[in-house]
């Protein structure tokens, strides 16, 4: 059986390796990638944030099971931070979800975020394209512990969750302008804490404030050029109808998670209902095109200039400032551009 | 993408024993010396093991036994690994291992035992010459 027919049929040994392939960023992922592209987008994909320490592998391990118990399929994503010393890490999060060790419904993988800032690696829409037309019903991605920035999961995700804890209110105010609104449901996680239901007023109090401020695509473009572009692989895809839900949850002891079950299905249906909507399609692809789109402006420019020592003349150019490097950088890119994409 | 390989090793406690200090001590240390350490906690099952480190990818195992099963343990990840077609990952270990245990290990595919008193230095620098990203 070929790579591919592998991978399709859920072979856990061929995707495991294609994943390993897809994270090292090796030729073999890209090509691989294009031929599954056709079998993609059945999934589900859950995206879980929240600060270091709110139960975001805890909350995963059960959601899992409530997956598992429908009779779904799931696959989780990890994401560790890298040192940013060493480069290496730990990747600790599959301590909490040990009891689907052995279930073959489940597969796990832990990923280091290799200097990638956003809360994400910079392959992980490759990941969950993979899982998802390897036949992963449920895709769970598990963010680093975010602080207000890393919002990036909410580009991936069809549904979001942000994880917070009690005790936290007068903070929300402060970080009101990162994941507060990237949230489709809020968990508040640990509520059998002292401050649970002051937590759940400030959220409401906010949301309240908050309804409506996002720009839209439209306003974005209107700005042009570059930026906007940036701005529109940024922008934020959601239904607009849906109003951010709060959910209180004891994710160790299982409680809430019932709750949350129904706020999810319920965006769930609203995301799907969205989804039918020819502009709401467009605007996905293009997000997920520009991301792919930059990626490979960034490797190609860097392969290049890698390659047949084309970095070292360029600076030998400049030496004696006869030559100025934004003549140099238009001409390596006009040579970059005449040649035939590289592998990879 | 820009090439980037990284060396991924699976750190484990299979068995019974309560106490994983060993065992996290060396996981930072491969950490320290750039590599990607999945860590899984106490009690694992050779089956465990080796269901994790296919769906992790590792390039290798490192298990750490202080209760004396080691006999019966690593070689239980060595053969699983085999029989699921994973048998490239190479497996080692460490932990209370007596010097006779540690040719008879060998001898059923663990690639090598570190006994009482090895340094963290010398697990780092034998990891490094002998495991390669696959």
């Amino acid at each position: 059986m070929d790579f591919v027919s592998r991978l399709l049929a859920r072979e856990v040994l061929a995707g495991a390796r294609l994943l390993r392939w897809i994270d090292d960023g090796l030729p073999e992922a890209r090509e691989t990638l294009k031929r599954l592209y056709p079998h993609a987008g059945r999934a589900m994909i859950l995206g879980i944030t929240g600060n270091p320490g709110s139960g975001k592998s805890t909350l995963t391990d059960q959601l899992i099971r409530r997956f598992r118990a429908r009779g779904k399929t799931v696959a989780v994503v990890a994401v560790d931070p890298s040192s940013p010393f060493s480069g290496g890490a730990i990747l600790g999060d599959r301590i909490r979800m040990q009891d689907h060790a052995l279930d073959e419904g489940v597969f796990i993988r832990s990923f280091a975020t290799r200097g990638h800032l956003g809360g994400l690696t910079n392959t992980t829409t490759d990941v969950v394209h993979a899982l998802d037309a390897m036949g992963w019903e449920v895709v769970l991605i598990e963010t680093v512990g975010v602080g207000q920035d890393e919002v990036e999961v909410q580009r991936l995700a069809h549904t979001t969750l942000v994880l917070m804890t009690p005790g936290m209110g007068d903070e929300i105010q402060a970080i009101k302008a990162g994941i507060l609104e990237i949230a489709d449901v809020f968990v508040v996680n640990k509520a059998d804490r002292e401050g649970a239901d002051r937590t759940v007023r400030e959220l409401e109090h906010m949301l309240d404030l908050g309804r409506g401020v996002r720009p839209t695509l439209a306003e974005l473009m209107h700005h042009g050029g570059k930026v906007a572009l940036a701005a529109a692989e940024e922008e934020r895809v959601a239904p607009e109808a849906w109003v951010p839900r709060i959910v209180k949850t004891v994710a160790f002891r299982g409680e809430g998670i019932d709750g949350l079950m129904e706020a999810i299905d319920a965006h769930r249906a609203e995301y799907l209902r969205a989804s039918q909507e020819p502009d709401f399609q467009r605007a996905r692809l293009r997000q997920e095109f520009l991301e792919i789109y930059r990626r490979t402006l960034i490797a190609r420019g860097w392969s290049y200039l890698m390659s047949e020592d084309h970095l070292g003349r360029i600076v030998d150019k400049m030496r004696t400032r006869v030559r100025d490097p934004y003549s140099l950088a238009d001409e390596a890119v006009a040579d970059l551009g005449a040649r035939p994409p590289a592998p990879g | 993408m820009a090439e980037q390989r990284k060396l991924r090793i699976l750190v484990a406690k299979p068995g019974l024993d309560g106490h994983d200090r060993g065992a996290k001590v060396v996981a930072r240390s491969l950490r320290d010396a750039g590599m990607e350490v999945i860590y899984t906690g106490l009690h694992q099952t050779p089956e465990m093991i080796v269901s994790t480190a296919i769906q992790e990818d590792v390039d290798a195992v490192g298990l750490s036994i202080m209760s004396g099963a080691h006999n019966v343990l690593m070689p239980a990840v060595v053969e699983g690994l085999r029989a699921k077609g994973a048998g490239e990952i190479a497996v080692f270990g460490g932990g209370i291992i007596p010097d006779d245990d540690v040719a008879p290990l060998k001898a059923k595919g663990v690639r090598e035992i570190f006994t009482p008193g090895t340094s963290t230095e010398h697990i780092v620098t034998w990891v490094q010459e002998n495991i390669r990203p696959r």
